[in-house]
């Protein structure tokens, strides 16, 4: 554990230097996996934040579950110069090689596999090929608030916006979503169950194939 | 071993047998995960067939399925994700049942599973019978909800539960191994959660 930085009152982002480095896909996961003197383990994967590079790094922002064994684990007692055992990267399908126009769509900690692929096209000076559109509640709830803003992502908010926003709070729709349909794209939907099928929803009266979405679900379906 | 600094954890000593390594148990919650866009078959249109190495390749509609022996299964699911749910309880047909009636081939040794929507996901075909792997329609005696696979799934409860294709279409029967969906992309390609078998390698 090299850095611990609050992103919001419930989330913060955790950047490991990796013991055997290994270039991520943005979109991509690790598990971290705890041990407990007495043997037993508790494991989660938290999707990484960071764009692949070549640092031997990863960031991976995690929220505070109420009750979550591991993310409280990581919140209230892990420090910088711990050690953690991770396994990755993992993951095949919802990953995104800055090869191909992208809709990424989303809701509240969804937004974090999304932040590795904005953050890849950027670097990569490829904005054009990507559009995100993240869902919060209120303006304390976005992660990488000062980062994420620019010209092709949109933020969301269902239940407050800032004065003079120029949309009022509400949930998302075909309207915040039209302007980043372009030819050939892929959507790439994060979030909770809700906010997936939600938002696969719109899509689907937007007239976007199943074949163009992809889908990653964090939470239980409450 | 090398243990985790401050981590005390849930306790293995009242931890619950029927927990496999590394999973914990999550109550009365049901996580729906999936890969792609949720579907909605039509019962009039549903079907499922059995195919590829076996003596006659059968499809069923839902009325002929539902005319077959009923079989139900009461125990417990894994997920990969790490929650485990005690006590479910599905009604559907055994693919004993199935199988019986299509008749594999001695050559057969393999099958995928695959669902109305383009998911795949490969078995051995010993981790399919045996009274291991039903076709289901009904979850604690309702209707399975379409966001868990209705109107019908593969339920193959002693190996992690994506091997359980939701909006199951069919099994076809092959004499070699061929990755399904998640296997192709970083998933193991039997998922015992009692050998922790999660990702290929493992």
């Amino acid at each position: 554990m090299e850095a611990v930085t609050k992103e919001t009152e419930r989330a913060k982002t955790f950047r490991l230097a990796l013991s055997e480095p290994s270039r991520h896909l943005a979109g991509q996961h690790y598990v971290v996996r705890l041990t407990a003197p007495d043997r037993y383990t508790a494991s989660r994967s938290y999707s990484v934040a960071s764009a692949p590079d070549e640092s031997g790094r990863i960031e991976l922002t995690v929220e505070r579950l109420e009750g979550g064994e591991v993310s409280s684990y990581l919140h209230d007692v892990v420090v910088p110069g711990d050690e953690l055992e991770v396994r990755g990267p993992i993951g095949g399908w919802f990953v995104w090689r800055c090869d191909s126009p992208a809709l990424l769509v989303g809701g509240g900690s969804g937004v974090v596999p999304l932040m590795a692929m904005l953050r890849l096209a950027r670097r990569s000076e490829r904005r054009d090929l990507v559009r995100l559109v993240v869902s919060v509640r209120t303006p304390e709830d976005l992660y990488y608030s000062e980062e994420l803003p620019g010209p092709e992502a949109t933020i969301v908010f269902t239940r407050e916006a800032p004065p003079s926003w120029p949309r009022g709070p509400g949930r998302l729709e075909e309207s915040d979503l039209l302007h980043a349909l372009t030819p050939g794209v892929t959507a790439y939907v994060c979030g909770s169950s809700g906010f997936a099928d939600h938002v696969t929803e719109v899509l689907g009266r937007l007239e976007l194939a199943d074949e163009q979405i992809r889908v990653e679900r964090f939470g239980p379906t409450t | 071993m090398k243990f985790t600094r401050g981590f005390e954890g849930r306790g293995a000593a009242g931890r619950n047998p029927r927990l496999p390594p590394g999973q914990y148990d999550i109550g009365s919650d049901w996580p729906v995960l999936t890969a792609e866009a949720t579907p909605n078959i039509a019962i009039a249109s549903w079907s499922f067939a059995i195919e590829g190495l076996v003596r006659r390749p059968v499809t069923w509609t839902w009325d002929e399925i539902h005319a077959l022996e009923p079989g139900t299964y009461e125990g417990d699911i894994h997920c990969v994700t790490t929650w485990s749910k005690f006590d479910v309880s599905f009604g559907g047909v055994s693919v004993d049942t199935l199988l019986a009636i299509a008749e594999p081939l001695e050559s057969a040794s393999h099958v995928v599973a695959y669902s109305h929507t383009g998911y795949t996901t490969n078995l051995p075909l010993a981790d399919v019978t045996g009274g291991r792997a039903w076709v289901v329609w009904d979850y604690g005696g309702r209707p399975l909800e379409v966001g868990h696979g209705g109107p019908a799934r593969l339920l193959v409860p002693h190996l992690y539960f994506w091997k359980s294709a939701k909006w199951v279409a069919g099994l076809r029967l092959l004499d070699h191994d061929e990755p399904g969906f998640w296997e192709a992309n970083g998933y193991h390609d039997r998922g015992d959660p009692w050998l922790e078998q999660r990702y290929q390698g493992d």
